[in-house]
């Protein structure tokens, strides 16, 4: 059948089916098999004709699913079900109004008549490796003793968390993990919020596990077609899996605004197995959780300290005022410009986080007038990359950022303030994570953390009382020197 | 129910005034960000193509007319095929990337965007017929719509069918020179008779013009008097 004639083909209701029961005897094709094992593609996605398509699924070898379920109106594929996120269209195809999910558009717009296809023959064997792991490195305690729970809920395919400190190493925890599961032959994946982390962590892992075929999956990459044993993809990649995995390690989990949460957590349970393990690494995990693991509802394992043994900064909270009313005169509370003057005249470079970009901007000013060579950076600058690249060269004494350097960030030796930390964008786990940015290098373990506010909030006090709490684990666990 | 944005999907926030209040306001359909990121052809512009001459240096144009329509008009195959076109927007990067989810990835919720401005660049138009530039079949099938179509019935007007592809190379993949001498891409497809009738043709963007004046020139071997075109961007 050639591409013309397939789109004449009518969208066949009847031809929806659920069964898993497959004909052995039907000669399957090989390339469908490995397109389509554990993922669900829309059917304009396939690279086969539909005549080829048909006969699999009347033998029982693909498994069709609507698109969109009409009743409680709700996307199959990325599970949204606010009304918001949904239009109508006349549909050509079918020719009747229809509607479609505008949240996981830019996968290909899915609506009533579209199907998702998803492989129902046999699976697709991956290779047991015996000694995957090819890596000399030593493990701290505080890493051993995570590591060892994350292989044995890989074995046991249960569930865990992962609280490790920022700064406590914990990609090396992973690793026996992963080992024990290509050694099985276990099917894995790693999903994390953010491209650069996928882009990070994908030659990392690939150069301790060198045997392992590894695909890194994010907007615009080119493995998507790729059935690797071992899968590092952006949350998004992973609404095109669907009963993949038997390992499924999910990274910063904290990292995710409460809307995008509830479509990772849909996305999680679609790609992973119905029998497989979940691990959740995190620095700061949410209220609801933290209290879960108090309560011995949660099975977690805490990284409390870092792997250089030196405890975490303690964030100093130091009120200054109305700062609002300040900065619109162009002027900077005296506390916080004697702050940044000190760092200055010491040599020493810092970090300060700003609520907004409009504050942002205006500090800048003020303080360029001390050092000329002071930058700001936000989420849509273009030099975004090189501002960062020339702090970490220190050619910036002072870099100015919102919330988005919260993360990912190591500069050696560093100062970090916030201004303005009463500011609702600066969330409990956000300010752990600010914290974080200080003291992180074996060489400079040390480096202090100022809050500067306009009235304490909720959100700052958690984060101290995060911090002093893992310090004080750390010391009882003897993972801190001092 | 609130409101969001349907290109940045924030939170719309209503403006509470004295005029709102006395006033029935429509639904805003994006928020004051996006909004004036479009950016509207205003001032002079070529007569026939409706190209703004503001971003234009001045020996790209022939007093009234762009050097681009001076040339249509002096082939003689071509001259007098389009009478005229209007465009709303400049084909800047935000309109582009609208277009193209708008089209590309079909949201077709989009088209409400435009619904007002269009209805309104359309009340200006004196026509007979509202005729959308058809997709191929291969197209139509992927896109599950006709932008020029949706634009068309989302601003409250009915559209009329004369017209259907030939063939269905894409037009985006080929250069001037290709798109004004390759044969033709359209055939007439309508038992109505277009005697001395007005044809108001409607696709989303103008590019070289080719596309409106292939089609407007089988409308005119065909009867009609004028044929006029209008785009959401130029």
């Amino acid at each position: 059948m050639t591409k013309e004639e397939t789109y004449l083909l009518p969208v066949d209701e009847s031809s929806f089916t659920d069964r898993l029961s497959t004909d052995r005897s039907f000669p399957f094709h090989a390339d469908m098999q490995k397109i389509l094992f554990g993922k669900q593609l829309l059917l304009e996605e396939l690279p086969f004709p539909l005549e080829e398509i048909r006969q699999h699924e009347q033998h029982g070898y693909l498994l069709f699913r609507k698109g969109i379920k009409r009743e409680l109106l709700s996307c199959v594929r990325c599970g949204t079900t606010d009304a918001s996120w949904f239009a109508e269209f006349p549909c050509a195809r079918c020719g009747k109004v229809e509607f479609y999910c505008r949240k996981c558009l830019m996968m290909g717009r899915i609506s009533e008549c579209s199907q998702l296809v998803s492989w129902a023959g046999p699976d697709l064997n991956f290779r047991q490796i015996a000694d995957p792991l090819q890596w000399s490195g030593k493990l701290s305690t505080g890493q051993q003793a995570a590591s060892q729970q994350v292989a044995e809920a890989v074995e046991n395919s249960a569930e865990l968390l992962v609280w490790a400190v920022a700064g406590a190493g914990k990609t090396e925890v992973l690793f026996a993990g992963i080992a024990e599961a290509l050694s099985t032959g276990k099917r894995i994946c790693v999903a994390t919020p953010r491209t650069d982390v996928v882009l990070e962590l994908a030659p990392r892992l690939q150069k301790v596990f060198p045997d392992c075929k590894i695909a890194a999956l994010y907007g615009g990459s080119e493995d998507r077609h790729e059935a690797a044993q071992l899968t590092i993809a952006t949350t998004h990649q992973l609404l095109r899996f669907y009963r993949a995995f038997e390992v499924m390690i999910v990274d910063e989990v904290d990292a995710f605004p409460y809307s995008i949460d509830q479509t990772l957590q849909y996305a999680v349970e679609q790609a992973r197995k119905p029998k497989s393990s979940l691990i959740y690494l995190t620095a700061t995990p949410k209220k609801q959780w933290q209290q879960q693991c108090r309560l011995g509802k949660r099975a977690f394992i805490t990284i409390p300290a870092r792997y250089h043994r030196h405890p975490l900064p303690v964030p100093q909270f130091i009120w200054f005022g109305n700062w609002e009313k300040q900065l619109s005169k162009g002027k900077l509370p005296a506390i916080s410009s004697k702050w940044a003057e000190a760092r200055l005249a010491a040599g020493k470079q810092a970090l300060i986080f700003a609520p907004k970009i409009a504050a942002m901007e205006k500090t800048l000013r003020i303080l360029r007038r001390m050092d000329p060579s002071i930058e700001s950076v936000h989420a849509e600058d273009p030099d975004r990359k090189a501002k960062v690249i020339k702090f970490r060269n220190k050619e910036i004494p002072i870099l100015l950022t919102t919330t988005i350097l919260e993360r990912g960030v190591t500069i050696p030796n560093i100062d970090v303030a916030v201004i303005g930390a009463e500011d609702r964008i600066f969330t409990e786990s956000a300010l752990v994570q600010i914290a974080g940015r200080a003291g992180r290098s074996a060489e400079f373990p040390t480096g202090t953390v100022t809050f500067f506010h306009y009235g304490k909030t909720e959100a700052m006090l958690g984060a101290r009382r995060q911090i002093l709490m893992m310090n004080k684990e750390g010391r009882k666990k003897g993972l801190i020197d001092r | 129910m609130k409101d969001y944005c349907l290109i940045c999907h924030q939170e719309i926030k209503a403006n509470f005034s004295w005029t709102t209040l006395f006033r029935e306001e429509k639904a805003a359909k994006i928020c004051g960000d996006c909004s004036d990121n479009f950016s509207p052809i205003t001032g002079e512009i070529c007569e026939i193509c409706g190209r703004p001459f503001a971003f234009l240096e001045a020996e790209y144009k022939l007093e009234k007319r762009c050097n681009d329509c001076a040339r249509w008009e002096e082939d003689e195959q071509w001259r007098g095929t389009l009478d005229q076109n209007r465009s709303l927007y400049r084909y800047t990067d935000f309109t582009k990337e609208v277009i193209a989810k708008f089209k590309f990835r079909g949201d077709y919720v989009l088209a409400e965007i435009f619904a007002e401005d269009v209805q309104l660049a359309l009340q200006a138009f004196h026509y007979d017929y509202l005729v959308p530039i058809p997709l191929s079949g291969e197209r139509l099938y992927e896109r599950g719509f006709n932008q020029a179509e949706a634009l068309i019935v989302t601003a409250g007007f009915e559209p009329t069918q004369l017209l259907s592809r030939v063939h269905s190379e894409k037009q985006s993949k080929k250069s001037r020179s290709e798109r004004i001498h390759h044969p033709q891409v359209f055939e007439f497809t309508t038992d109505l008779q277009l005697n001395s009738k007005t044809i108001l043709l409607v696709d989303d963007i103008y590019t070289t013009g080719s596309t409106l004046r292939q089609a407007a020139k089988i409308l005119k071997r065909n009867g009609a008097a004028k044929v006029y075109s209008f785009t959401l961007a130029r």
